[in-house]
């Protein structure tokens, strides 16, 4: 979707969320200079074309007692992951899943998953139910548990839309 | 949290109404009112419940790109490398995780073009080699956790 000047300002007045405000799109239109209908128009378009991929709240994690996430990594020849993949991100414990590249000899894994749980050990219960339902407990694999989470915000959609590519 | 805002926080993860009123909407669905539902939202938003309420982008969608670094620093500096890293406008967030690589952070830019300077700059400041780990295929989207 090309994103016009009107759309970067949008975004701009959008960083920060939603105003919690009893009509919060007239309240984002008044900082960027467009009218109620059009912020609401503009949002809808940016929906259907996939350039707002969700719309609601973002959790903190942590705040919920979800206080132990792993990532989750694999090396899977290139035939089987796929498959795997497709298994595990339908698991309602895995939130994320992607295929990403080796670095070897440094790092030999190709796919990445987040498993959160409240605590560690039911992360490693779901870790090896995962695996079985996936059927690559055989697979090398690791573990990686988060000590410290420093920073957790979404992309500076500012920062993003002002970039001549937007 | 007590009821309602499990309620909210459960059904708020999306399709959050386009709509004069959004907040209305929903306390109807909820069968509460619109004061209540943006009382509630504001004190999550407080206690740091939510991190973000709104719109949530597709970075490469809009022409933009996120990638997934990792680094090995060395125990003795974590605390100063964590410092430069997070002063990256670009760093979107940052993890320590208990591995050889103990962190890994989010890089969100304008323009793919970006990475490999925005990388070599961290790596210039911190002295330390990042590897990057670019997504190639995306198996699932969203991120959604039970209240």
């Amino acid at each position: 979707m090309e994103l016009t000047a009107v759309d970067r300002r949008l975004l701009a007045a959008l960083e920060d969320g939603l105003p919690l405000v009893p009509r919060p799109y007239a309240e984002i239109g008044r900082h960027c200079g467009l009218d109620e209908a059009s912020v609401l128009a503009r949002l809808r378009a940016m929906i259907e074309a996939g350039v707002i991929r969700r719309f609601g709240l973002v959790l903190h994690h942590r705040a919920l007692g979800y206080r132990a996430n792993a990532m989750v990594v694999f090396d899977l020849p290139d035939e089987r992951l796929r498959p795997a993949a497709e298994i595990l991100s339908r698991l309602p414990f895995v939130t994320l899943c992607y295929r990403r590249p080796r670095r070897p000899p440094l790092w030999p894994y190709n796919l990445f998953c987040m498993i959160h749980g409240k605590e560690r050990r039911r992360v490693l219960e779901r870790v090896d139910e995962a695996v079985a339902a996936a059927g690559i407990a055989a697979a090398p694999r690791a573990v990686l548990f988060s000590r410290r989470c420093f920073k957790q915000r979404g992309p500076r959609y500012g920062l993003l839309a002002s970039g001549k590519a937007a | 949290m007590d009821a309602l805002d499990r309620l909210l926080v459960n059904r708020l993860q999306g399709g959050f109404p386009l709509a004069e009123r959004p907040f209305a909407e929903v306390a109807r669905a909820l069968g509460t009112d619109e004061a209540t539902v943006i009382r509630r939202l504001a004190r999550l938003r407080e206690e740091g419940v939510l991190t973000r309420f709104g719109p949530l982008f597709d970075a490469e969608r809009m022409g933009g790109a996120v990638t997934l670094c990792a680094m090995e620093v060395p125990p003795a500096r974590f605390e100063e490398v964590t410092a430069i890293v997070n002063a990256f406008p670009e760093v979107a967030h940052n993890y320590e995780r208990e591995h050889r690589f103990n962190m890994w952070f989010v890089l969100a830019v304008a323009d793919p073009a970006e990475i490999p300077g925005v990388i070599g700059r961290i790596e210039r400041e911190t002295g330390l080699p990042v590897l990057n780990f670019p997504k190639e295929r995306e198996y699932f989207l969203e991120l959604r956790l039970d209240a």
